[in-house]
């Protein structure tokens, strides 16, 4: 059983019942899960979550779909880790790194898919889909071959190359659409209308599916000891999980899990090539003005973020900010952060790391908050980035001369800090 | 005559029907004369001001209209006008 009392269209206020809705048929706004808190509140407790599994589900009580064997692959519970290393560099104090690179597939994603596909499933539906930049793609694919449902999976048709590789493998149908990401988005949205059978899990069962970002809250609360942070850096896509992981504190402190009244701030995370957001914040406007994206960052190049009003109210009302980064400065956020935790992220942690020095530098993320930065996908789904960036010292020939040689010319070209 | 596609959130106005051919100039044209076919259309597209509703996406012909000169953008015989709600993922 349990606790979702409905669906309400967060722009209109018009309810619905928690059924296979993903938007307003009136206004087409967007649908939201609601819960009886109360109910939630009588039975959720820390002890209870404790002795959950060590994944998303030990967070049931506060998901949209309760099922005895759910649609799981492990999502969820993944390292917090302290970041002394990286907090010196960039001047601030207490840091930590959400390590959700340490996920099944190796991104966030999977934290929203083993949720929606887990009430696709209840709801009847047999095939998987998605709209993806490639993170999703992985994750629909692998957790619809382990629930043995159909995936039909479109992404664009120049994503890097492990992520077709890591979609294609699972077996299911993958169609590369020559187009950006919002064109792939919105032959999907079509898609829908005329292929109602099938769970786009990013549009016909979105509302579910976006819940699934509250762990990131949930479980950093949890590993903090119960505690909020007050600051989290979260990268900006669609503006859906910066979203969540707001609403994420709110509820736990709503249902008695967090003492004291959570004052999250919450700053957001693009790249300048696609960074809608970003540019609505500065300009101090509501009106996001859709853009063709134009990053290395794919994961982040949504050009026409569905819930980036949402994201820019949560940056705003929480005292946060948003920011863009270069590419280059991307790239040197995925070495800083490599270099300084051992910590290897795709572009979109770049983003993070160097939207996360920028605020810094600012002042705006101080070094008396207690920071989390979510670091949301692993490295080696686009190593294509870091092809001219990094590699061998040297090559070298199997001989003790070639060696000391080449240990020689590195030293004197490369100045070293002691370690 | 430009082919107006409906998403099924709206297909309860237009009795099921998916393709409806409508006349007219413009975007704004065309959106209203869908109104005047099949009513209920123009509340659940515009907003107050009598622009685009923000979760409402059209697009001529696979561009967003928003990219083009929205609801003033030209349309010609034989285009393809889409509704569609907007959803985002990743």
């Amino acid at each position: 059983m349990d606790f979702v009392s409905g669906l309400r269209c967060r722009e209109c206020g018009r309810t619905y019942p928690a059924e296979a809705l993903h938007v307003c048929d009136f206004c087409f706004g967007p649908l939201e899960v609601t819960y009886d808190y109360e109910r939630v509140a009588a039975t959720i407790s820390r002890e209870r979550i404790a002795a959950g599994p060590r994944t998303i589900w030990r967070y049931a009580d506060l998901l949209p779909v309760r099922d005895a064997a759910p649609v799981d692959l492990g999502a969820g519970f993944t390292p917090l880790v302290r970041a002394d290393r990286l907090a010196a560099e960039l001047g601030l104090g207490e840091l930590w790194i959400k390590d959700d690179t340490a996920n099944p597939t190796g991104s966030f994603k999977d934290r929203v898919v083993s949720v929606a596909l887990t009430k696709a499933r209840q709801l009847g539906f047999k095939v998987a889909a998605c709209a993806s930049t490639g993170n999703l793609a992985n994750s629909v694919a692998a957790h619809a071959a382990r629930a043995g449902m159909d995936s039909v999976v479109l992404i664009p048709h120049d994503l890097e190359r492990a992520k077709v590789t890591m979609t294609s493998v699972y077996g299911g149908r993958v169609f590369a659409v020559e187009g950006s990401y919002d064109d792939v988005n919105r032959l999907c949205a079509e898609l829908t209308s005329e292929q109602p059978e099938w769970a786009f899990v990013n549009v016909n069962v979105r509302t579910y599916y976006a819940e699934g970002s509250k762990t990131l809250a949930f479980e950093v609360a949890e590993q903090l000891g119960w505690q909020a942070p007050d600051h989290v850096v979260v990268p900006i896509g669609s503006g859906s999980q910066l979203t969540k992981v707001a609403k994420g504190f709110a509820e736990l402190y709503e249902v008695g899990l967090l003492d004291d009244e959570p004052a999250v701030r919450v700053s957001g995370a693009q790249a300048q090539g696609c960074s809608p957001v970003a540019t609505a914040f500065a300009e101090g406007t509501d009106a996001i003005r859709p853009v063709k994206p134009d990053t290395i960052a794919k994961s982040l190049a949504i050009g026409n973020p569905a819930d980036g009003w949402y994201a820019l109210d949560a940056i705003r009302s929480s005292g946060g900010s948003c920011a863009s980064v270069t590419d280059d400065e991307v790239l040197d956020g995925i070495g800083l952060l490599a270099r300084t935790e051992g910590i290897f992220a795709e572009t979109a942690g770049g983003v993070t790391i160097a939207t996360l020095a920028k605020l810094a530098a600012q002042g705006v993320v101080r070094s008396d908050e207690r920071v989390v930065a979510m670091v949301t996908g692993h490295g080696l789904k686009t190593v294509e980035a870091l092809t001219d960036v990094v590699g061998p010292t040297a090559t070298i020939a199997p001989t003790l001369d070639s060696f000391a040689e080449a240990m020689a010319a590195e030293a004197a070209t490369t100045p070293r800090s002691p370690r | 005559m430009i082919n107006v596609r409906v998403p099924a959130q709206l297909r309860t106005l237009t009795g099921g029907v998916g393709e409806i051919p409508i006349e007219g100039s413009t975007v704004g044209e065309v959106l209203k004369g869908l109104d005047a076919a099949h009513s209920g259309f123009a509340e659940r597209i515009f907003d107050d001001g009598g622009g685009l509703r923000r979760f409402v996406n059209v697009f001529l012909d696979e561009e967003d209209v928003r990219f083009l000169e929205g609801l003033d953008t030209p349309v010609t015989d034989g285009q393809t006008l889409s509704i569609v709600p907007a959803v985002a993922g990743g």
